[in-house]
């Protein structure tokens, strides 16, 4: 049942994201209306087989790189999803849609590898935690998309270059603004994850800092976007070298998402080895 | 039989540096018509120029060598070394399509920015001022005026000069992409000119924050303050406000850009990086070109505004259409009237229009007089067509003297107007086009020489 909600859940991303992709082309109101719609069913699926899976696993379900790319992946497409009812900026489904497809789809992929034992999950600090980084990491991702639609549109204004995605796309000052908001929201959040990471890890390990690759790239993440909200809010830094800074903190988190459990060798496990 | 020849270049042969010449030789005092007398081949001569064209309108008997004459007075105009070739810039047309190409330009279909209206007022000017020099006649007399009312056509016809087509429109469109909404925004104009009003009058349209005005001369720049409700800044403190404001529409005569790249590099800091868009519609370019390069910044010279047209083509084609067919009929017309103008055709107008006459006279009369003879009426025929022939003969022998010479075209024209022959003629009456006193006294003025 869990499974084939989250095969329907994938589907309706993929015909969201289809749907996207042809309203990047062809400018119909009722095109948005649909895809924007399947992605909802797509999220309500996607919510109930994972209440389905915390249920039956009786905790938060991250335990494993495979689990925690899904849940994150829906908190991304909710956030999108009530995001875009504010913003009512239709063109930003056709960049966001294919990440939902993306992370779903290597989620599905990739190794059902143990991260952390169930046993911490099930603490407030990491429930805590878990929820504030993937929402900040939802809205970092959100803060990338539109980062690459304002490179996009920065290009077409710059080089006078007028492809046809300069008509759909909206004002840069708009797309800077929500990278702004993103970003300028996302990086408490991010900050309170890390502190409840750190406070958990002090209680639980005796020590805030291990050394693991995951706390480092964390570090890393954080360091680059509070470079970014630093600059934003002292020297006024946007435009291009915003974006592309968010790009490169986009970037980070993948690396610390992904690379920091495949690549490098178990992280938070390796912490669940110690103990 | 005389043939309009039309030879110019405007922004598509040329590129910016070769017009940035010719908007220096433009300034000039001297007017290239005053050279029209040591012409042998030119008989008439309209000089147009501005910052985007210049273009000789003429007529003459040989067209290869009118041309070669026309094409050394250009030359010594804009003053280019002889080592530049100047042909591969330049285009010609001959003849109904030097026509066409005339109601095109007029009609703002052939400028940079279609439907922009300054095109128009240039080339009224061009035209007073060949009036003044005495080079127009019969054929251009007509050709212009006729050029004024299938502008006048095509805008009232066609939204080409209305919708999304202007250079001010363009750059407001711009602004919008850039900025979003244009209400806390502010703009600075430097200098002044038709063009940079319009954009002005549309920024203000789109309700920007605030409106400054940098003129060298304070009196014009207080005059558009007032106009505009805007503030005025001394010309040389014009560079402190790029601090504040965000959309600059420059478009000075000044022949060395003004804004550099330093001077708006080191002011960014203090802007916060808060994005600056510069219009510059001047030629030469207010703006150098270099200041594009940094981050946040952006500067649209004509050209590029020319390509943000481009863009909105697609939706202009179907104006552009309506305006196209508009010309063609014109165009017809014009060449209808400017064969009639040689002598055959002349004077067999006028014999017909006197048969025609002798006709219908008869016929009302035999009608009324059912009792004559056969013969009786053959001798009234004979009669009336002997009148006719004998009254014509020495109006037509004076056409056929005068179709030999070069002038003929006056001739022909004034026939035509005497005897009421051409269809254009009452059309012509009924609908009398600005400039109708200047028409008549260049005709008289010819008819005097």
């Amino acid at each position: 049942m869990e499974s084939l909600f989250l095969v329907i859940a994938t589907l309706c991303y993929l015909i969201g994201t289809v749907g996207y992709l042809v309203y990047l082309f062809r400018d119909l109101e009722q095109l948005h209306r649909i895809s924007w719609s399947i992605l909802l069913v797509g999220a309500l699926f996607h919510g109930a087989a994972l209440v389905m899976r915390t249920a039956g696993a009786g905790h938060l379900p991250a335990d494993t790189i495979q689990e925690s790319l899904c849940l994150f992946a829906w908190v991304f497409v909710v956030t999108y999803l009530i995001l875009q009812i504010w913003l009512q900026l239709r063109i930003l489904g056709s960049f966001v849609s294919p990440l939902a497809v993306v992370f779903m789809l290597s989620s599905s992929l990739l190794p059902s590898q143990i991260m952390l034992k169930s046993e911490f999950i099930k603490s407030g600090w990491v429930i805590v935690h878990v929820a504030s980084i993937f929402l900040a990491n939802a809205l970092f991702t959100l803060a990338f998309s539109v980062g690459v639609m304002y490179l996009l549109q920065e290009r077409h204004i710059k080089k006078k270059n007028f492809g046809f995605l300069y008509e759909r796309l909206p004002s840069l000052e708009r797309l800077d603004s929500i990278a702004h908001y993103c970003i300028m929201s996302g990086f408490p959040l991010m900050t309170a994850g890390l502190i409840t990471g750190f406070a958990y890890a002090a209680v639980v390990w005796h020590s805030p800092w291990n050394w693991d690759p995951k706390e480092i790239l964390s570090l890393v993440t954080w360091i680059i976007y509070a470079v970014l909200v630093h600059e934003r809010l002292a020297v006024g830094w946007r435009g291009r070298r915003a974006a592309w800074l968010s790009i490169l903190g986009f970037s980070a988190i993948i690396l610390t998402f992904v690379g920091a459990s495949l690549l490098l060798g178990g992280h938070h496990s390796v912490l669940a080895g110690k103990m | 039989m005389s043939h309009i020849v039309l030879l110019g270049m405007n922004h598509n042969t040329a590129p910016v540096e070769i017009r940035e010449q010719l908007a220096v030789a433009c300034r000039k005092e001297v007017n290239p018509l005053h050279m029209l007398p040591h012409l042998e081949q030119v008989d008439e001569m309209v000089f147009l120029s501005t910052c985007n064209r210049v273009e000789f309108l003429f007529t003459c008997d040989s067209i290869a060598q009118g041309i070669r004459e026309v094409k050394t007075v250009l030359g010594a105009h804009i003053g280019l070394p002889d080592s530049v070739p100047l042909d591969s810039y330049l285009y010609v047309h001959k003849d109904i399509e030097a026509v066409k190409h005339l109601f095109m330009v007029a009609s703002s279909l052939d400028s940079m920015i279609v439907g922009e209206p300054q095109i128009l007022g240039q080339l009224k000017k061009a035209y007073r001022d060949a009036v003044e020099y005495r080079t127009v006649k019969v054929v251009l007399n007509r050709l212009l005026h006729k050029s004024f009312s299938v502008a006048k056509r095509v805008r009232t016809e066609t939204c080409i000069g209305s919708c999304a087509v202007s250079v001010s429109y363009a750059a407001v469109e711009l602004a919008r992409k850039i900025f979003g909404g244009l209400m806390d925004k502010s703009v600075l104009l430097i200098g002044a000119g038709e063009m940079a009003e319009l954009a002005a009058e549309h920024f203000l349209r789109q309700g920007v924050r605030r409106m400054m005005v940098a003129n060298r001369t304070l009196e014009r720049a207080m005059e558009l303050a007032a106009r505009f409700k805007a503030e005025t800044v001394a010309f040389d403190r014009f560079l402190e406000e790029l601090k504040v404001m965000d959309i600059v529409v420059s478009s000075t005569g000044s022949e060395e850009p003004l804004i550099l790249y330093q001077d708006v590099r080191s002011r960014m800091r203090e802007r916060r990086n808060r994005p600056l868009f510069f219009i510059d519609i001047a030629v030469p370019r207010d703006v150098d070109p270099r200041v594009n390069e940094i981050d946040n910044v952006y500067v649209y010279d004509i050209d590029d505004l020319q390509g943000v047209i481009e863009h909105n083509r697609e939706e202009r084609q179907n104006q552009a259409q309506i305006a196209e067919h508009i010309i063609n009929e014109e165009t017809i017309k014009f060449n209808n009237w400017m064969n009639s103008l040689s002598a055959v055709p002349t004077i067999v107008s006028v014999r017909q229009k006197a048969e025609n006459i002798r006709r219908n006279e008869l016929r009302k009369t035999f009608s009324q007089l059912p009792h004559l003879s056969d013969s009786e009426k053959e001798a009234i025929e004979i009669l009336t067509a002997s009148i006719i022939k004998k009254f014509l003969h020495d109006p037509i022998v004076f056409l056929k003297k005068k179709a030999q010479r070069s002038a003929q075209a006056i001739y022909m024209d004034f026939t035509q107007q005497l005897f009421n022959l051409a269809e254009g003629a009452s059309e012509e009456d009924a609908a009398p086009v600005e400039g109708e006193d200047a028409q008549d006294q260049t005709f008289l003025k010819t008819a005097k020489k």
